[in-house]
């Protein structure tokens, strides 16, 4: 198990490298100075010049990247021209938001998700099964922002439970901190439960068919202990896969459904960073979300071996 | 027969609903086998052999319709309910299946898929239950028990695996063990060891047996009974010496004559029984067996033949041109 992690980690050293340089290119790239940005319109080519030259923009970009890299690996991701707030400060302040909403956006959908599918395919075929596919195909095609106005319409406006919008830190209020929560994280979890009962139900039917399964029945276990641990283990590895890309997804926080609640996450800082022109955070942002996704994708590869006993032993 | 039989299958038909039709894949089947007696059914691929003993587990596909009873220790499974039908099944009724390669789950190390079945059925305690694995593992012939117990299915060979399965089987002291072709999917060289291991254990236990094959071989110094199937339907049943000495069912001896002989010479061509089975969807009219028995004549083809008493007890055949009765020739 420990060479597997191993091997597992030193494959993600190419992977990082290219997503720090494609991350790099992406700022650089973009039209537009940055000396420009900052200094504004009515600034003299003198002072730009200067400038330039005080950031390192008069280097060719390999320098830059290698300086910038550099810098990234001494935990420096750089700092806010605006704010004078440095990556890591603005993140630490705005991820917390995006992780609560993405947990319990998870928890939301799998506790929606993994009953109806074990259930869809016990009965594959019956009125039940084609009722919830069929729901679930129609609740995959209601987009975020539809679903968050139709849940505030009936839970902040008719039935005045929740909060429609705004945001308090768990340190002062953690019941209103949930509270706050509720309604941005179930707006994410119905649009991802669909998927998530699709992908476990087919791999769930399939499992049923298996001969270990007639086994365990003619062993006379209880149903429960036949679909929980005989059949749900091993069909759950798709279902494993797409939580991890929603989980890494998440991470970079949902631009539409922090707007709509109004949560200060990952996804506000983005957006305000785009529309600043603070090219430095976007750089500094993506390049941690991007660290995110990946390692997500680590944990999921160590969730499959921890499932399934022939990937740990490179059988399968 | 003697005394009330342990198991008795009793007008058993299967049907399997089909895009092409309805499929008969049992037709009124009566079978029965006593207490710490061995039973052999043999056939070809797809006489129904193993969708019979699917029908007595009551593990049949959800679309298949049963008919008939399947009385089993004075009670009719078919109408059990699921609680008390699952609390027999693993405790008195266990079943060994054909490939062992995909009969265990690969995602549970060997000691779960046995203790969990020694916990359901025995109440026995983590530490009572380990320890009984333990000492099934050894008594199926697998070396270092211990450390299996913490081992996956992938780990260990084909043979080993249906030892582990034979041993899950035989956990709960059963009263029948249903082996369904348990050597198919195995090497030649371990098939007799198997078959070996689950003779031995059925006299120890003093555990009634149905051996499922499709070998005549397997079944001959093995079992007391046999019951050839052919096309869902029994056709011939015997005391196992009876069998061997004096078959009368041609489809008996076109599957003896299809085993090669050790002392052929070489190139000999094996005598394959000539065409198919019928098609289950379009029964036909007489004898299912008459389109491929050299035998056949014209009543043959035109009506069913009953299963039949023999002049010998217990023995009982399905056909109008007998063998081992007054010489006949071929038509």
């Amino acid at each position: 198990m420990l060479g597997f992690v191993a091997r597992r980690l030193l494959y993600l050293v190419p992977v990082l490298l290219a997503v720090s340089l494609l991350t790099f290119l992406i700022a650089s790239l973009l039209p537009g100075d940055l000396a420009y940005t900052i200094l504004g319109d009515q600034a003299t080519p003198e002072k730009v010049a200067a400038l330039r030259h005080d950031m390192g923009l008069d280097q060719p970009i390999w320098w830059r990247y290698l300086s910038w890299l550099g810098n990234v690996l001494q935990g420096d991701f750089g700092r806010s021209f605006r704010t004078g707030q440095t990556v890591l400060q603005a993140v630490a302040e705005r991820l917390p938001v995006s992780l609560e909403l993405m947990l319990l956006a998870q928890i939301g959908a799998l506790t929606i998700g993994i009953p109806l599918a074990i259930a869809c395919a016990v009965r594959s075929g019956s009125a039940f099964d084609r009722f919830m596919t069929g729901s679930a195909f129609s609740m995959l095609s209601v987009p975020a922002f539809l679903s968050a106005i139709l849940l505030i319409y009936l839970f902040a406006v008719e039935l005045r439970w929740l909060p429609a919008t705004g945001y308090i830190p768990f340190h002062e209020d953690p019941v209103g901190n949930l509270r706050c929560f509720l309604l941005p994280a179930l707006t994410l979890a119905l649009g991802e439960w669909p998927v998530l009962m699709r992908v476990l139900r087919s791999d769930m039917i399939q499992t049923l068919q298996e001969d270990y399964i007639a086994m365990a029945r003619a062993k006379g276990l209880k149903p429960s202990r036949i679909l929980l641990v005989h059949a749900l283990k091993p069909s759950s590895l798709t279902l494993v896969t797409v939580t991890g890309i929603n989980i890494g997804r998440l991470i970079g926080g949902t631009v539409i459904v922090e707007s709509i609640f109004a949560l200060p996450g990952i996804g506000r800082l983005l957006l305000s960073a785009i529309f600043t022109r603070d090219l430095i955070i976007l750089q500094g942002v993506v390049l941690i979300v991007a660290l995110g996704y990946v390692l997500i994708n680590f944990i999921v590869d160590l969730l499959y071996a921890v499932l399934d006993p022939r990937i740990r032993h490179g059988h399968a | 027969m003697k005394g009330p039989a342990l198991l008795s299958v009793e007008g058993v038909a299967v049907d399997l609903p089909t895009p092409r039709g309805n499929l008969r894949a049992v037709d009124h089947v009566d079978l029965s086998i006593g207490a710490g007696r061995t039973l052999g059914i043999v056939g070809e691929s797809g006489c129904g052999k193993t969708m019979l003993s699917r029908a007595i587990l009551q593990l049949l596909p959800k679309k298949a319709k049963l008919s008939g009873r399947v009385m089993f220790d004075g009670q009719d499974l078919v109408c059990l309910d699921r609680e008390r039908l699952r609390k027999l099944r693993g405790r008195s009724l266990a079943v060994v299946f054909q490939d062992p390669m995909t009969s265990l789950n690969p995602v549970l190390t060997i000691g779960t898929q046995l203790i969990e079945t020694l916990q359901e059925h025995l109440e026995l305690d983590g530490v009572a239950a380990k320890m009984r694995s333990v000492e099934l593992l050894a008594a199926v012939g697998i070396p270092a028990p211990e450390q299996r117990l913490m081992q996956y299915p992938h780990q260990l060979s084909g043979g080993m695996r249906q030892r582990v399965a034979i041993a899950i089987a035989l956990s709960c002291e059963p009263k029948l063990l249903i082996a369904d072709e348990p050597t198919t999917a195995l090497d030649v060289t371990i098939q007799a060891q198997i078959l070996d291991l689950l003779a031995r254990e059925q006299r120890r236990r003093h555990m009634a047996m149905i051996i499922i094959t499709h070998d005549l071989g397997v079944v001959a110094g093995r079992t007391d009974e046999v019951a050839v199937m052919y096309a869902g339907r029994v056709v011939e049943r015997a005391p196992t010496p009876d069998l061997f000495k004096k078959m009368r069912m041609p489809y008996t001896e076109a599957l003896l004559a299809a085993i090669p002989k050790i002392d052929a010479k070489p190139h000999t061509p094996l005598p394959a029984i000539s065409g198919r089975p019928p098609d289950p969807t379009r029964p036909l009219k007489g004898c299912s067996f008459s389109p491929r028995c050299k035998y056949a004549w014209a009543q043959c083809q035109v009506e069913k033949p009953p299963l039949e008493d023999a002049d010998s007890p217990g023995h009982q055949y399905a056909c109008f041109r007998p063998l081992n009765t007054e010489a006949i020739a071929p038509a």
